[in-house]
């Protein structure tokens, strides 16, 4: 088996679910300025849902994909109206607030929805009911799943929708306005809070689909499992350039790739002084280093010293 | 007094992508003058003074101030080479006191650091009551001694620019650059803003000013240049300069009639 | 109230000494006070509550003075607390004394936040907050993981056996008794930790009314208009850094000596998040409001863990959800509720307390 290829797929399929996440990040940070503490939380309350409504039918004698949409759909549900709500009581009230207080009732909502989730699916770690037809294949000596084929290529149409409504379409443009200048936006008759409510309400229901995702992948799902998520996507949304929803994309995909490389190749870089047991490490010192030297990300735009 | 050159700004060239903001600009600015830098909205008269405080790094030509060619690697030194600046777009630091603001302009001539600080012993007591001195002169000297203890962003537009030039004047400096401190200021202010720069220089302190206000600047410069399309079209007394073809040309005959 | 009251006290010399004695006695009797009506799982987060003001007045000088969000604060307490753990512990059989470790704690800690402060400056506010972050969970990640070829932190273990705080002979650990009086261990622990935070807050203070500390206040506000002051903004915001770790660093070794034990667990980012909390929820930059924060922070949640279980059991007869989520859950919803009502803290200073962005002049905005 090709270690390399190996991890390269693997590295994809984790990119996808970061790139989903990251997107999530990115639209709310390029509407509002504001880093949404709480994003990875969805994913993981998506997660949970999906997980419940899979376990509730796998006995029904459904056929699974229709098992899968209707998790989905529930999930989607559950998270858009989670993200609608974190919105409207969290952060609206304080758009005029000094720049901090909004982070704080951030941190405040993760702290909540993740101790809801301890509440209501408990401490334990919930396995994902094996009901999905696992079939393996090879590609140039690697192996990849069936269920890691659908991970990338629904990310990937997901991802293509986004940016065609983000480009294309009149709600897409009202949202690139009022990132552009709220104000003028006001002004030029676009409401500027329902585009906000719609922001969060598509970044939670990609949140949805990710979380599934992750649950399916590793076929676990727990109520801290967001935590780590989030911080890894937002890592991907600011490698990217936060703010840019190319750079979510790519920002995703290449901390996935890096991740996965850096975990199958660490021992061989450091003479076995350093273990695979470092891959968290790798996101952040990417961060850094791409920081230090690009501060507005891979795509970003050029940011000056006055700005 | 007046007459040896305090800045001499040799062929400065600055460009933004393809965009030249300068090109190959050369003026001399003398000691103890009150110079006018003037020229329609993006001739380069901001870049220049950017250029000239530090704030960009100029892509051609060398600026020599006082004697020494000055290396204008980085807006605090701009500053402790006695170059100090106020903005088009008032920037101040709008948390804190008028008194404060003025006190931090201070901080080039001054010295305590952590220690001093913390020990607050004579020396750093003396300096600290000698920062308090001079700003409380310098309130008094830009007319807002009353509202020292005000935050700065609760100051009235017209006593913001006034502030501004107390905490720029703080840095002990030879030469006060003046970017547009009459924009948005009423006749009367505009009157005392007069008073106030020929009182600076009258106290020995060059003063460079950009200006949209033609007749303040004419009436108040010594010379006067002109820039256009990021070059210098003119340089001269503001009587010659207001007669020069390419100058009226540039504003389109319009106010400098 | 408050406020008149302080007032007065400016103005009284007389007054400002009696209120400054009964201040110290109130706070002299405090832990007897808590530790016979409370008890002393109560004494011990009154102590507790004494490190995180030390930490959350460090974190101030970085966010709330000098205007960076560093989310990474906690591993500079990691430093302090590990370097203590190493030098004082059976683990390498070194048995340092503690005046020799504290400083060179604080050293430490503030190298590391030079460190971290110097890649980092020319960033903006929120890649700060995301590079400090993981910077946080580097060094997390390294204690974690550093237990192999060589065994230095002991890995997710952590390393235990630590000495007790001692001074010129007398041990922490165990009942002081100094001049008939018997003072309990967690007692002695108070009147440290007391006393140091203490100095810390007379250095802040200090540094808040200094060259330095407008400086850094300077660069919060804008930070153009303050290189064009002459300020090297590059060198004063290193002085932040610095200045701020090593203060963690300071409350890290108290913490390893009180504790006995540290293992990474005790340095996540929710630990960082939280002295974060303290800082902005009691009023950035404002030296009282940051105390009010470092307490409130420290004994709330675990009000809502001693009174989750019971009150639980009083209204439904038995345990219906489980305590530790509960008092998590609430927590988080204090942390809402507080902002909402007072987005910029329980107790801002003066010059900040109406600062609200939009309402900010426009003259004062950006962009030339």
């Amino acid at each position: 088996m090709d270690i390399f290829i190996q991890q390269i797929i693997n590295g994809l399929v984790l990119g996808s679910i970061y790139a989903l996440v990251a997107l999530g990040y990115t639209m709310v940070y390029g509407i509002m300025g504001l880093i949404n503490f709480a994003h990875g939380e969805v994913v993981m309350i998506g997660a949970m849902v999906a997980l419940t409504v899979i376990k509730l039918l796998a006995g029904s004698g459904l056929p699974v994909y229709i098992v899968i949409l209707v998790a989905l759909i529930a999930a989607s549900a559950v998270c858009m109206a989670v993200g609608y709500a974190i919105e409207r009581i969290a952060y609206r009230p304080l758009r005029r607030a000094p720049k901090l207080a909004p982070l704080i009732t951030a941190i405040g909502v993760s702290i909540v929805l993740q101790n809801l989730a301890m509440l209501v699916w408990g401490r334990n770690y919930h396995a994902f009911p094996p009901i999905l037809p696992v079939s393996e294949h090879e590609i140039l000596g690697a192996t990849i799943t069936s269920v890691q084929v659908a991970i990338v290529l629904i990310a990937a149409l997901l991802m293509a929708a986004l940016i065609a409504l983000i480009d294309h379409t009149r709600l897409g443009r009202a949202m690139r306005a009022t990132s552009e200048n709220p104000p003028i936006a006001q002004l030029m008759g676009v409401n500027i809070n329902q585009i906000i409510s719609l922001t969060f309400v598509i970044g939670s229901a990609l949140a949805a689909v990710a979380g599934l995702m992750v649950s399916a992948n590793y076929s676990i799902a727990h109520y801290y499992m967001g935590f780590m998520l989030g911080l890894k996507a937002f890592t991907a949304a600011v490698l990217g350039g936060i703010g840019n929803i190319a750079g979510a994309v790519l920002g995703g995909i290449l901390l996935g790739l890096i991740e996965s490389l850096g975990a199958g190749y660490i021992g061989d870089f450091t003479g076995g002084f350093l273990g695979s047991n470092y891959q968290d490490i790798f996101a952040f010192f990417v961060l850094i280093g791409v920081l230090v030297f690009r501060p507005s990300g891979l795509i970003g735009e050029k940011v000056s010293e006055r700005a | 007094m007046m007459g040896a050159n305090l800045l001499e700004a040799r062929n400065i060239a600055k460009h933004f992508g393809g965009v030249k903001a300068l090109t190959d600009v050369s003026l001399s600015i003398r000691k103890g003058e009150i110079y006018g830098l003037i020229g329609p909205n993006g001739a380069g008269k901001t870049t220049f003074f950017n250029v000239l405080t530090g704030l960009y790094h100029p892509d051609g030509g060398e600026l020599i101030f006082a004697g020494d060619k000055l290396k204008a690697s980085a807006p605090h030194l701009a500053a402790k080479c006695g170059i100090a600046r106020t903005f088009q777009n008032i920037r101040l630091f709008g948390n804190m006191s008028a008194m404060e603001n003025v006190m931090v302009g201070r901080h080039v001539r001054t010295h305590a650091g952590v220690i001093g600080a913390v020990l607050h012993d004579s020396r750093t007591r003396r300096e600290e009551a000698a920062i308090r001195r001079r700003a409380e002169e310098l309130l008094h000297y830009v007319n807002i001694a009353d509202r020292a203890d005000d935050l700065a962003r609760h100051l009235s537009y017209g006593d913001q620019r006034r502030l501004e030039i107390a905490r720029a004047l703080a840095t002990d400096p030879k030469l006060l650059a003046l970017d547009e401190p009459a924009a948005g200021m009423n006749g009367t202010e505009t009157e005392g803003l007069r008073t106030l720069i020929e009182g600076i220089r009258s106290d020995g302190i060059t003063v460079l000013l950009i200006e949209h206000d033609v007749k303040l600047v004419m009436g108040l410069c010594d010379r006067v240049a002109v820039l256009d399309y990021g070059e210098k079209i003119c340089e001269d007394v503001p009587s010659v300069v207001q007669k020069d073809p390419k100058v009226i040309e540039a504003y389109l005959g319009g106010s400098l009639a | 109230m408050m406020t008149l009251t302080l007032e007065s006290l400016r103005h009284d010399k007389r007054a400002a000494i009696i209120a400054t004695a009964l201040m110290g006695l109130a706070l002299a009797a405090f832990p007897f006070m808590v530790g016979s009506t409370l008890g002393n799982s109560w004494l011990r987060i009154i102590d507790f509550a004494m490190l995180y003001i030390m930490l959350a007045l460090g974190l101030n000088i970085v966010v709330g003075f000098a205007g960076l969000l560093d989310m990474g604060y906690i591993a500079f307490y990691a430093v302090g607390a590990y370097l203590y753990a190493l030098l004082a512990s059976p683990h390498f059989g070194l048995h340092l004394p503690i005046w020799l470790i504290i400083p060179a704690g604080a050293a430490l800690a503030g190298l590391f936040g030079a460190l971290l402060g110097a890649p980092t400056l020319r960033l903006r506010g929120d890649y700060l907050a995301i590079v400090t972050l993981g910077f946080g969970e580097i060094v997390r990640i390294f204690m974690n993981n550093l237990n192999s070829p060589v065994n230095i932190t002991n890995g997710p273990q952590g390393i235990s056996g630590i000495d007790p705080i001692q001074m010129g002979g007398i041990t922490l650990a165990k009942p002081l008794s100094v001049l008939g009086f018997t003072v309990p261990s967690l007692h002695a622990y108070y009147y440290l930790f007391l006393a140091l935070a203490l100095f810390i807050v007379f250095v802040t203070i200090r540094l808040e009314n200094s060259r330095i500390g407008r400086a850094w206040v300077a660069i919060r506000e804008d930070e153009v208009a303050a290189k064009a002051c002459g300020i090297n903004t590059r060198n004063i915001k290193l002085l932040a850094f610095t200045m701020g770790a090593s203060f963690g660093g300071v409350a890290g070794g108290l913490f390893a000596g009180f504790q006995g034990f540290v293992s990474p667990e005790s340095f996540n980012l929710m630990e960082s998040v939280m002295v974060l909390c303290m800082v902005v929820l009691g009023g950035m930059g404002n030296i009282p409001g940051v105390i009010l924060g470092g307490v409130l922070l420290t004994i709330l949640p675990e009000i809502f863990r001693h009174g989750a279980g019971p009150v639980q059991t009083a209204i439904f007869g038995k345990i219906l959800l489980d305590p530790e989520a509960l008092r998590m859950l609430l927590f988080g919803l204090a942390l809402i509720v507080v902002m909402l009502y007072r987005p910029a803290g329980i107790w801002p200073s003066t010059t900040r307390r109406r600062e609200f962005r939009g309402e900010s002049s426009d003259v004062l905005k950006e962009g030339e």
